[in-house]
C-alpha cells in the first residue's frame, strides 16, 4: 500500500487483473463520454458565437429595417420611371410599390435567414 | 441654442474648384488612413508592434469577413473591400471628435460608395458569366404562372440594395449626431432655465455620455456592416447561380 494511486479493490484486497480490465475498461468510457460532451460544448459555443458576431441586436434591428423601407422606395422608384416611360400614371407607381412591398417582405426574410437564398423549391 | 442639424451644414471653403468642408474631411480620412497605415508598416518587423499588430489585426479581420462571404474567389476584390471598410470607418469615427463633420451623414456620400460596390458586382457579373448573371433573377423551381411576378419582384429587390446599403450607414450616423446634440442642448438649457431645474442639468449629461458611447459602438459596427453586405453582394457577382 506504499503506492497512494495504486487503485484497491472495494475489499481492500491487492488489485487483481481483472480488476485492472475493469479499469481501462471504465477510463475508456470515461474518455469517450468527455470527448462527446467537449465536442458537443464547441459545436454550442460555436454557434452562440456566430449568431453573436451575425446580430448584436441593435445592428439586426437597423438593418432589417433599413432592408424592408429599402424595397418599398425602391418599387415606388421603378414605378415612376415606368409611369413616365409609358404614360399610365398612376397605374404604374400603385403596382410597383405593391410589388416593392412583396421584395422588401422578401429582403427582411432573406436578412433574418429565415430563407436561405433564393430557393423556392426547397419546400415542395 | 445651436439648431441641432446646423453641424451638418456644408461650406465652402475654397469656392472655385467647390472644396468643402466634407471634402476636407474625407481628404483628411483618407490622410489618416493613409499615413496611419504607412506608419504602422513601416518597419516590418517579423514580431510586431502595436502600431502593426493593428494594422495586421485590421487586415485579418477584413480578410476574414471577405473570405467567410464570398470564399477564396473573393479575395480579388480584397482591396476594394479594405479601402470602403477603412474608409467608412475611419469618417465614421472622425466624426465622433467634437466640432469635426460627419462625412458618412449625407446621404450623397454613402449612396456613391453602395453605387460603387453594385456597380462593380454588375460590370464584374455581365464580364464574369454574360448573360448567365441575370440568373440571379430567375430563381429556380418557380411554377411558370409565378416567373413574371417572381423576376419583378427580384428585380427590385435587387435595385433596393444600393438604397439599403446607403440608407442604413446614413440614418445611424444622421440619427445618432442629432440626439447627441439634442441632449447637450437640453444641459444648457436646464442651466440656463435657473431655479429648480438648474439641478436637473446633470441628467442630460449623462445621458450624452451614454450615448457618446454608444455613438462609438454604432460608428464601427455601421463600417462592419457595410464590409459585410459588400462581401455578400460581390459573392452574387462570383457565384450568380443559387
Amino acid at each position: 500500500m506504499a503506492d497512494p494511486t495504486k487503485r484497491n479493490g472495494e475489499d481492500g484486497q491487492e488489485p487483481t487483473s481483472s480488476d485492472d480490465a475493469n479499469l481501462t475498461a471504465r477510463l475508456k468510457s470515461l474518455d469517450a463520454r468527455i470527448d462527446q460532451a467537449s465536442a458537443q460544448r464547441t459545436k454550442m459555443t460555436e454557434s452562440q458565437s456566430r449568431s453573436k458576431s451575425d446580430s448584436s441586436a441593435l445592428g439586426q434591428a437597423f438593418r432589417l429595417s433599413a432592408e424592408f423601407v429599402s424595397g418599398v422606395v425602391a418599387g415606388g422608384i421603378v414605378g415612376w420611371i415606368v409611369d413616365h416611360l409609358f404614360g399610365i400614371s398612376p397605374w404604374g407607381l400603385i403596382v410597383c410599390i405593391i410589388l416593392g412591398f412583396c421584395a422588401g417582405m422578401l429582403n427582411l426574410l432573406r436578412a433574418a435567414g429565415l430563407m436561405k437564398g433564393a430557393r423556392y423549391d426547397e419546400k415542395r | 441654442m445651436a439648431s441641432p442639424i446646423e453641424q451638418f451644414q456644408i461650406k465652402p471653403i475654397i469656392p472655385v474648384i467647390n472644396f468643402t468642408n466634407s471634402s476636407l474631411f474625407m481628404v483628411g480620412a483618407v490622410a489618416v488612413i493613409v499615413g496611419g497605415l504607412m506608419l504602422a508598416t513601416r518597419k516590418r518587423a517579423l514580431v510586431p508592434g502595436r502600431a502593426q499588430s493593428v494594422a495586421e489585426v485590421l487586415h485579418d479581420f477584413v480578410a476574414g469577413t471577405l473570405r467567410d462571404a464570398a470564399g477564396d474567389e473573393g479575395m480579388k476584390f480584397f482591396p476594394l473591400v479594405f479601402s470602403l471598410f477603412m474608409f467608412v470607418l475611419t469618417a465614421n469615427l472622425l466624426g465622433m471628435i467634437p466640432g469635426f463633420f460627419t462625412v458618412t451623414s449625407h446621404v450623397i456620400v454613402t449612396f456613391s460608395l453602395a453605387i460603387l460596390v453594385i456597380g462593380t458586382v454588375i460590370v464584374y457579373g455581365f464580364v464574369k458569366h454574360g448573360t448567365h448573371f441575370l440568373g440571379l433573377f430567375v430563381p429556380s423551381g418557380v411554377p411558370a404562372w409565378l416567373l413574371p411576378f417572381i423576376v419583378v419582384i427580384e428585380l427590385i429587390s435587387f435595385l433596393s440594395r444600393p438604397i439599403s446599403l446607403s440608407l442604413r450607414l446614413f440614418a445611424n450616423m444622421l440619427a445618432g449626431h442629432i440626439a447627441l446634440k439634442v441632449f447637450a442642448g437640453f444641459v444648457v438649457a436646464l442651466l440656463g432655465a435657473g431655479g429648480a431645474l438648474t439641478i436637473l442639468a446633470p441628467l442630460p449629461l449623462l445621458m450624452a455620455v451614454a450615448l457618446m458611447a454608444l455613438e462609438f459602438l454604432v460608428a464601427a459596427l455601421q463600417a462592419y456592416v457595410f464590409t459585410v453586405l459588400t462581401c455578400i453582394y460581390l459573392n452574387d457577382a462570383l457565384h450568380p447561380g443559387h
